[in-house]
């Protein structure tokens, strides 16, 4: 066994190593946990908030009241705490307790189910906002313009103001999804067998606990860092659709003069 | 949003229809027929009782100083703007309000004035494309989406009018990789596609560099000399002189004189108009 042994500092490097490029399917499974409730969580909660953003913008003032006081009301609390109210508080009150529920060849564990609708309920709200912001973002003159060719309100925000608002929604989004991908370590709490639990399982068990949380951190990180890659992909393409191009960075450009209009080469 | 008030048909004793007979000529015959507009925002009222008639194919220019109430009279043809008082109507039918069970009038639904803004066309001091829509797909969104026609169908119309206006070159390029004229010319060509009765410029050329203004003006020229029935608010006095039926001259919320071009720029009648052209001649 390979270790630095120095007065009070141990490093087990061959756990280390073996952890982080031969994990165990313990491990896997946790990682993968961990991915798929986050997007799971991230794509219902968009879902969620656009009708949020949309109920914020109503003509009617119960339904903007109704949309609000749940922004402030799942932004106003702890992600942790929400999580423990619903998995373990409703179950103790006797309201409902989240049991294994078997679709098809899968079973979902409770614990997940709470996790997943925490999750959802608590990001929609940041999600709502985000997505305000974003429709607010948009010309006004968009709405007006595609009304004047007969659309009604609700037609043209469909094929014309949101499509728009999707450019203003993905840096946010993305941001926000990156904190997803980390706060699922929340739902160790509750029992959810992913990254961050798994990981503290097996620092109890071997007592290598730098070298396992260190691990994890190293999955986590790469789990964001794949993220940022594939949200700058999407963030390019939909520049292209606007006729907007990114131009490399060079050292001596201008950071304020980072893009330029695509030249469509057809002459004035 | 309430119903304009006073002026209904009971109060006045009179049939709803023959309220616009006030105007002279009957709102059948023209294409415009604005029949004492009021309007206010908040506590300032901004058309004080505004009458006035588009014959079909007529080129009526509205000039006048800012906050005259111009705009506001434009943008309440095809209901952008609600009515406080009197009656608007395009081709005989009144704009963005329907008569209820008991006479009284009330506010259109939502689809119902969609559909009238699909035969009035409007052309956008800020040409408004949609941004992340080619130029043909600006064009052919209207006609494919409130017209329901097939995509080539729509793409063919698109490219036709595209060509009429000069940018058949550019169909595929993006608002943003446009200049201001070029941009306008877009919004003018997707206002075309819907194939409107009457089209509405609101101070189309304002936004211009001075040397694409005219490009702009062309086609409207153009469109004017097919018979087009076209509404203008515009600084643009050569091409009110040039193109236009009748010139109306608007301040502080109401008609000031109205009249053919030559009579109005070299006689004008009333002293604002006088002190107005002065300022802008």
């Amino acid at each position: 066994m390979a270790m630095i042994a120095t007065v009070g500092l141990h490093f087990d490097s061959h756990f280390f190593w073996t952890s982080l490029l031969h994990p165990s399917s313990a491990f896997l499974q946790g990682l993968w946990a961990t991915v798929y409730l986050s997007v799971v969580a991230q794509f219902l909660a968009t879902v969620l908030g656009l009708v949020i953003a949309l109920a914020r913008r109503s003509k009617l003032s119960p339904v903007r009241a109704l949309a609000w006081g749940y922004t402030w009301i799942m932004r106003g609390t702890p992600l942790l705490v929400q999580l423990a109210l619903v998995y373990f508080g409703l179950a103790a009150a006797g309201i409902y307790r989240f049991s294994n529920l078997t679709v098809g060849p899968v079973t979902i564990p409770g614990e997940v189910q709470a996790a997943i609708f925490t999750f959802t309920l608590n990001e929609a709200a940041y999600m709502g906002e985000i997505i305000r912001a974003a429709l607010g973002a948009v010309d006004p003159g968009q709405l007006e313009a595609a009304m004047s060719t007969g659309m009604t309100p609700a037609r043209a925000m469909q094929l014309v103001v949101v499509p728009q608002a999707v450019r203003f929604v993905i840096p946010p989004l993305g941001n926000d999804f990156n904190a997803m991908m980390k706060n699922t370590s929340l739902a160790s709490i509750i029992g959810v067998q992913e990254l961050f639990l798994v990981s503290e399982q097996v620092s109890s068990v071997t007592f290598n606990t730098f070298e396992i949380y260190l691990v994890a951190s190293l999955y986590y990180l790469a789990l964001t860092t794949v993220w940022s890659v594939i949200q700058a992909v999407i963030e390019r393409r939909i520049d292209r659709k606007w006729g907007i191009e990114r131009t490399r960075w060079r050292r001596s450009a201008s950071w304020s003069r980072r893009w330029s209009v695509i030249d469509a080469g057809l002459g004035t | 949003m309430s119903a304009p008030g006073a002026l209904t048909a009971s109060s006045a004793g009179v049939r709803a229809d023959a309220l616009s007979e006030i105007g002279g000529g009957t709102s059948q015959d023209m294409a415009v027929s604005a029949v004492d507009v009021h309007k206010r925002f908040g506590r300032v009222e901004v058309l004080k009782g505004v009458s006035v008639d588009v014959a079909r194919g007529e080129v009526v220019v509205l000039i006048g100083p800012s906050g005259s109430g111009k705009t506001t009279l434009l943008r309440c043809i095809n209901h952008f703007e609600t009515v406080d008082q009197g009656r608007i109507y395009v081709d005989g039918r009144l704009i963005g309000y329907r008569t209820d069970g008991r006479g009284r009038l009330v506010e259109e639904r939502a689809k119902a004035i969609a559909l009238q803004r699909a035969e009035i066309g409007f052309v956008f001091q800020h040409f408004n494309l949609y941004p992340n829509k080619s130029v043909l797909e600006n064009v052919t969104l209207g006609p494919r989406k409130v017209r329901k026609m097939s995509r080539d169908e729509a793409d063919e119309v698109g490219r036709t009018l595209l060509t009429r206006v000069g940018l058949d070159a550019k169909v595929d390029a993006y608002p943003v990789q446009l200049s201001g004229g070029q941009k306008q010319r877009v919004a003018i060509a997707r206002a075309l596609a819907m194939q409107p009765k009457l089209i509405l410029f609101d101070e189309p050329t304002s936004a211009l560099d001075p040397e694409m203004i005219g490009e702009v003006l062309e086609v409207m020229r153009d469109l004017a000399s097919e018979g087009m029935t076209m509404v203008v608010v515009s600084h643009e006095m050569g091409f009110a002189r040039e193109v236009a039926d009748r010139v109306v001259m608007m301040d502080d919320g109401m008609i000031v004189e109205h009249g053919r071009p030559a009579e109005l720029f070299d006689r004008p009648g009333h002293e604002r108009t006088r002190a107005f052209l002065a300022k802008i001649l």
